[in-house]
């Protein structure tokens, strides 16, 4: 009699059938599907879905199904790809000017199984089609603009506390020496500092006061900088309407964006590359409905657009004043949060010494009077001329994304209140923040894959797993029989739970990544090869039937375990050290070998007992 | 009744042939790092930099027509190589000053690839700054060294040293070798091939560690000449050792043969590797082993192990 605990068992139960829940997601095909977003100051409602169906039924395109999604977007399902194709190009004909019109796959896998988690593994752009960048963040010009600001902070100190200084310079060695005038108290002056820029270290050296940025300074410096950017990038990918970016940072100072579906380098390079910033600038009184009408805007105004829609549809117009008080150079920080009397929704703006010094200067003079944001974008173009030459054009769109009240006079920090919702403040605190790049960025890699290309390594890595599987198979059947057909299970089960793993992880299958879940397959064959060899032995050397297979799981565990971890440490390294592809492969190695030591040792001795474990006169294993 | 590939109780003096086998080994590593220094690699863009083109014609064009189109389209030092099947090309250049995007650049260069009567088609382009090369190389090296110290670490304590170091330098033989054949065969050395090399190590130690727990079992558990039981023991593992090897040496090979262009080259690392991981297992590591002069009292169990050792049958 074989014995193998029944907890063992329940085990075993449990895990394949949470596998087989997991990995269910990757079995249902995906629709070929349209995403309709709306651009800055339009809706995705109830109205745009008839709307959208009125469309493609002129056109002659019957969608298998069209939803309004909770994220603002209008997902239209199509049959096939043609369908998908063809409903692009109505929609886009019909509401391209005020929508975001994307092809999309969309999931057919049902909500229970979002609710628990499970969903399928993403396909890396080898294996779709798409465009992959790699930008690198100038971090030198985004410490030199902070250090700028900080120069000019302890300037503004200086000068405000009546303490005189022949100069304040920004040193290449992280510091900034302020030189004080002769006979000026250094004590005094260092004692103001180290009060009012608590988070640097400051020292006087004679009449010099030198203001050291520390290291974790620096470092936090950095972070918020390719935050800020990431952040950027996200919000201009969304207008670019992408199903399922990749918007990630690297290392220490690189971003990487994929972009599944894209083949338009130059555009996506465009948008991404584009620059943006905000301006605070004063309203004018007067109606700007009539000015517009009569043509007549007073001297020192100019007409803008407000996001919001006025009464006829339209963009509401608002005369604002030349001048410009501060622009988004000069912020240094947005944030969103509640105001301490009233609980409302705020956002928390932080400029820097100019900015403040010129919005101190204008509130002082207009308290109750409105003062508005606006958010200037400049996006390079290149158009053909007449020559057939490249010419280089900079389009610039202008918004005004939040008008407020000047409720008192202020500097370099104030309030925004008088928002609607949470959504608003953080939305606006965002759009402040990622409004400008903190820093510059170069492209270092770009990758372009067609999608035929994608469409052809999924064939030819299913196609080599399958080959992979199958050769392993038909020798284990072969040549170990009834043994045989227990280890082709554990490696059939070995497979569900790769896939099922790498699912729950949301890994992204990439073509390196199938070529490691074949690898996979050699390697846990190899555990299966000296369980079965040693129970062979184990009989050779005279043992019973149920004792030799005992003895030989017993013996080969060991062997397979120092084995085992030995060579995930390879595949470790590659994940740590690894990137892209390399990474992909890693992922699906390190997950194959926990599963086939799992499946090799525990799984398939499962199985064996359950064959073989309840025969008393057991005289011959075929094996 | 059962299929053997080895008989059972083989008993090949394989420990009679160390010199030979070392002195092979040590010839393929002279080889090996002779043709890094000569030959170096032959870098993809991965690590170069540049611009590279993946194209597809039709039917199979003349490489050295279609160089001679780029040439005269401006593109005088693109390299033109097959990538996979016939008909696919990969044209690798290093970009012009000035130049725009890749995007246009692939364009062109499929442009100006075309044959009469023969079109090329894009497929694929990437364009790539040398700065990430240089990092790769770096990030490779760490992780070389990352792994010679784990294995070190984790060898030392489940086994001994003196495992550790014939081990370590077994498998360093097996990647050495195998990119000394990358760099004698002048075949494309890019991401997924050192990748592939990564993997080499993976596999080969596993392969050394097997025939090592075997050694370490019959050396407690025999009593012979250490160069007895190292026979022995490649002996009592060489049946599991050929099969294991045959069928993921099966597995990688549908890889090469069905995996397409871009896994070719990490199929081939790991088909070499699986030959030579193999190889050095018994070649390399054993005789390693006793010449470090390993023996009983390496590893006799501590104390705590003693009483479990009793046990034993």
């Amino acid at each position: 009699m074989l014995e193998y605990g029944r907890f063992k068992y329940v085990t075993i139960l449990v895990v394949v059938l949470l596998s087989a829940l997991y990995a269910l997601p990757n079995v249902y095909p995906q629709d070929p599907s349209v995403q309709i977003t709306a651009n800055r100051g339009y809706q995705v409602d109830a109205a745009l879905q008839q709307r959208v169906e009125a469309e493609l039924e002129k056109a002659g395109v019957a969608p298998k199904a069209v939803e309004l999604k909770k994220g603002g977007e209008l997902l239209v399902r199509l049959n096939d790809v043609n369908a998908q194709t063809h409903a692009n190009d109505v929609l886009n004909a019909a509401l391209g000017e005020h929508y975001v019109i994307a092809l999309n796959l969309a999931s057919t896998v049902p909500d229970w199984l979002g609710a628990i988690g499970a969903r399928r593994m993403l396909m890396g752009l080898d294996l779709q089609g798409g465009v992959h960048f790699l930008m690198q963040v100038d971090k030198q010009a985004a410490l030199a603009k902070r250090f700028d600001a900080y120069a000019e902070d302890l300037r503004v100190l200086l000068r405000d506390n009546r303490v005189r200084y022949e100069s304040v310079e920004r040193r290449p060695d992280n510091s900034i020496v302020a030189t004080l005038a002769p006979g000026s108290d250094a004590d005094a002056a260092l004692a103001l500092v180290l009060k009012s820029m608590p988070n640097l270290s400051s020292e006087a050296q004679g009449e010099t006061l030198v203001v050291r940025v520390p290291e974790k300074e620096i470092q936090q410096i950095t972070i918020d900088a390719i935050e800020q950017n990431v952040g950027t990038l996200r919000n201009r990918i969304n207008e670019l309407g992408v199903a399922e970016p990749i918007i990630q940072r690297q290392g220490a100072d690189r971003v990487v964006v994929q972009l599944p579906g894209v083949q338009d380098t130059a555009q996506a390079k465009r948008i991404l590359g584009a620059t943006a910033t905000l301006e605070y600038r004063g309203v004018v009184e007067g109606n700007a409905y009539d000015a517009l009408s009569s043509g007549n805007v007073p001297p020192e105004g100019k007409i803008y657009y407000r996001k919001e829609l006025g009464p006829d549809g339209k963009p509401i117009p608002i005369i604002l004043n030349k001048r410009v008080i501060a622009t988004g150079d000069q912020l240094v920080n947005a944030r969103s949060g509640y105001d301490a009397r009233s609980g409302t929704p705020q956002v928390s703006v932080t400029l820097n010494g100019i900015g403040g010094q010129r919005m101190f200067d204008f509130t002082s003079e207009n308290v109750g009077k409105p003062m508005a944001v606006v958010y200037v974008e400049r996006v390079p173009e290149v158009t053909k001329g007449p020559d057939g030459k490249d010419i280089r054009t900079t389009r610039t769109s202008e918004q005004v994304i939040s008008v407020a009240t000047i409720q008192g006079v202020f500097g370099k920090e104030f309030q925004t209140t008088g928002l609607e919702s949470a959504k608003e403040a953080a939305d606006l605190a965002l759009l402040l923040r990622a409004g400008a790049l903190a820093a510059p960025m170069d492209f270092v890699e770009q990758r372009v894959v067609g999608p035929s290309l994608g469409k052809e390594n999924v064939d030819r890595g299913l196609t080599a797993v399958q080959y992979s599987f199958g050769f392993a198979l038909v020798f284990f059947l072969v040549y170990y029989r009834m043994f045989g057909l227990i280890t082709c299970i554990a490696l059939l089960i070995n497979l569900l739970m790769v896939v099922a793993v790498m699912s729950f992880l949301g890994a992204t299958l990439t073509l390196p990544g199938l070529a490691g879940i074949a690898l996979t397959v050699g390697m846990s064959v190899d555990a299966n090869v000296l369980i079965n060899e040693r129970i062979r032995e184990e009989l050779r050397a005279g043992l019973p039937p149920q004792a030799a297979i005992v003895s030989g799981y017993q013996h080969a565990s060991g062997t397979i375990m120092d084995a085992n971890l030995t060579a995930m440490l390879a595949g470790v390294a590659l994940f740590a050290f690894g990137t892209g592809p390399v990474k992909g492969f890693a992922v699906s190695l390190i997950a194959g070998i926990v599963t086939s030591m799992y499946t090799a040792v525990s799984v398939s001795r499962g199985i064996a007992t359950l064959i073989y474990g309840h025969r008393r006169k057991l005289k011959s294993i075929a094996i | 009744m059962q299929f053997n590939v080895f008989p059972h109780n083989s008993k090949i003096d394989f420990m009679r042939l160390r010199w030979v086998s070392s002195a092979l080994s040590i010839l393929l590593l002279l080889v090996a790092v002779g043709a890094m220094a000569t030959n170096g690699f032959n870098f993809a863009l991965d690590f170069t930099g540049g611009i590279g083109v993946e194209l597809r014609y039709a039917k199979a064009p003349d490489v050295d027509d279609v160089r001679a189109s780029l040439d005269k389209a401006g593109y005088d030092s693109a390299v033109v190589q097959t990538f996979g099947s016939g008909t696919d090309l990969l044209v690798r250049l290093q970009p012009k000053a000035g130049g725009s995007g890749a995007e246009s650049i692939g364009d062109d260069v499929a442009r100006a690839a075309s044959q009469p009567g023969n079109a090329a088609e894009k497929r694929s382009s990437a364009e790539i700054s040398p700065q990430i090369g240089k990092e790769l190389a770096q990030n490779g090296i760490y992780a070389m060294l990352f792994v010679v110290i784990g294995f070190l670490a984790y060898i030392s304590f489940r086994f001994e040293w003196k495992f550790a170091v014939a081990a370590i330098i077994a498998t360093m033989h097996d990647v050495v070798v195998v990119a000394g054949w990358f760099a004698l065969s002048g075949h494309e050395f890019d991401l997924t091939v050192l990748a592939g090399v990564m993997s080499v190590m993976g596999y080969s130690i596993n392969d050394t560690i097997v025939v090592f727990d075997r050694v370490r079992e019959n050396f407690r558990g025999m009593r012979a000449p250490p160069r007895e039981i190292l026979n022995t023991s490649i002996n009592q593992t060489l049946s599991r050792t050929v099969i294991t090897s045959f069928v993921a040496f099966l597995t990688v090979l549908a890889l090469y043969l069905y995996g397409g262009g871009s896994l070719r080259g990490m199929a081939e690392a790991q088909m070499m590797g699986i030959i030579i991981g193999t190889l050095s297992s018994i070649f390399v590591a054993c005789p390693l082993l006793m010449w470090l002069g390993v023996s009983k009292q390496d590893l006799m169990p501590k104390a705590k192990d003693e009483a479990a050792l009793a046990r034993r049958p």
